[in-house]
């Protein structure tokens, strides 16, 4: 649910969960993407070859 | 057949002989997806669940096996927040055991809701007010991050990681999990507690409801501190009990007597905080509410006094007393009685929390109604148990999930 979705109201508990929501799916999200990209610029680069060990 | 996809420096069985062992976990995992199909197509007919019984076996499972998944958070959070680095060598199979458990609290929902087209109504049409409503949204995020913890694993696989691409994702997955595993150990707190919570609010059953500090019941509290304590056990359990299928070291000793201190001593002060819990809610709450603690035990073959011992004496007293005294924790039988005893105890927690709270009678006219499930309610409980059985075995057959393995079990 959004902001401006019809059953939005501008209340502490609508804050409070749909923030929470949000902020953790956007950790989730940014790690995720920021893990994908990384490895996309790194192949790119011609890296990640051979068994090493993490 | 399958060599080239196996780890390095290890040994499996045939394909012939694990084909077969799949097989026949397979087979009972048919059966749960065929109770499961009737429920989705006939509906929740198939159960037994009454108005008594509006939460049942599925919901008991789900509450089980979220406690039991616990040792993935906690063990993630001892490694990578407290830097518990001895833990990198059972982390693993940790993040395993909680991916298994947590998908299989979302299937079991995903049967019990009914319609699970509807589904993603709780996220869209967000009641804020209930605390179910938080646990949805936890149990759901907490589910994405056990699955960004448990791909690096994935990655790993021999072929798999002869992919460039795999080969960095999995590495920066592993360099950003202390992120993951801070957000994982947020969202456990939230709703593992609100799933104490949701008993512990419901002023008209007395049995259930607690007082507590603001907008949160003790009990909030008392189940995040019961997953985390008996959670690491689940996990030192199923270990123990593929060392035995296997027949093969796969921990160190050092690394099992470290995380079994640790559940010793968080479920020492657990059991400590229950009972004082239960004390001033047998003292004061019930009888403020006009009950005598006498009135919620029954001479019925579910409810009796017999359940609270079990839950707080042997399934809490007993294997923390085992678990922090050293000669306990390396004692192999006491310590294995230990877990097992451990894992009964929350899962008794959880059994009185969701159905003893309904069965307990609190009106003039009400009775105390019994509960028996259908094939269907049992099958498809079953179902996530078969899952299980096939994802360890898949995963231990082709991923590095023991690092220690192969120098424990060193290849001629």
């Amino acid at each position: 649910m959004f902001p401006g979705f019809f059953e939005w109201v501008w209340d502490a508990g609508h804050m409070l969960f749909m923030g929470a929501l949000w902020y953790a799916l956007a950790v989730i999200g940014l790690g995720l993407t920021y893990c994908v990209i990384k490895a996309a610029v790194e192949t790119g680069k011609g890296g990640g070859h051979g068994e090493e060990h993490h | 057949m399958d060599s080239a996809l196996i780890p390095k420096g290890v040994r499996r069985c045939s394909l012939g002989k694990f084909t077969l062992f799949l097989s026949i976990v397979g087979a009972v995992l048919l059966w749960g997806v065929y109770a499961m199909f009737l429920c989705w197509i006939k509906g929740l007919n198939q159960t037994n669940m009454n108005d008594y019984y509006g939460f049942a076996l599925w919901i008991w499972a789900d509450l089980a096996v979220i406690a039991l998944g616990g040792g993935a958070f906690f063990t993630g959070f001892l490694k990578y927040i407290v830097g518990k680095d001895e833990l990198k060598n059972i982390i693993n199979y940790a993040v395993l055991i909680g991916f298994i458990c947590y998908s299989s609290a979302l299937l079991i929902l995903a049967i019990d809701i009914g319609q699970p087209l509807r589904g993603w109504f709780i996220f869209w049409h967000a009641n804020v007010h209930s605390m179910l409503t938080e646990v949805a949204f936890c149990l759901s995020c907490y589910f994405a991050v056990l699955s960004i913890e448990y791909v690096p694993l994935v990655l790993e696989n021999r072929q798999l990681d002869k992919v460039p691409f795999f080969h960095n994702l999995a590495h920066n997955m592993h360099g950003v999990m202390a992120v993951f595993a801070a957000t994982g150990a947020f969202l456990s707190f939230f709703h593992q507690g609100s799933l104490g919570g949701v008993a512990g609010v419901l002023f008209g059953r007395p049995f259930g409801f607690r007082e507590g500090i603001f907008v949160w019941p003790w009990s909030f509290f008392l189940f995040t501190w019961s997953a985390a304590a008996c959670g690491p056990c689940f996990t030192l359990l199923v270990t123990k009990i593929l060392e035995k299928s296997t027949g093969k070291k796969l921990v160190a000793d050092n690394v099992v007597e470290l995380l079994a201190k640790i559940s010793g001593w968080m479920l020492l002060t657990y059991i400590i905080a229950k009972i004082a819990d239960t004390w001033y809610w047998a003292t004061v709450t019930a009888p403020g509410m006009g009950h005598t603690l006498m009135d919620f035990y029954s001479n019925n073959p579910v409810y009796g006094i017999w359940i609270l011992v079990l839950e707080i004496v042997i399934g809490g007293v007993v294997p923390a007393l085992i678990l922090v005294t050293k000669t306990g924790r390396k004692n192999p039988i006491l310590r294995m009685t230990a877990f097992i005893l451990a894992v009964i105890g929350v899962s008794v927690n959880r059994w009185v929390m969701v159905l003893q709270v309904m069965a307990v009678p609190v009106m003039p006219f009400d009775i105390w109604a019994m509960y028996y499930p259908s094939w269907q309610e049992v099958a498809t409980t079953i179902l996530p148990v078969a899952y299980g059985v096939i994802l360890v075995a898949l995963s231990y057959r082709y991923l590095p999930v023991f690092p220690q393995e192969p120098k424990l079990n060193p290849v001629d």
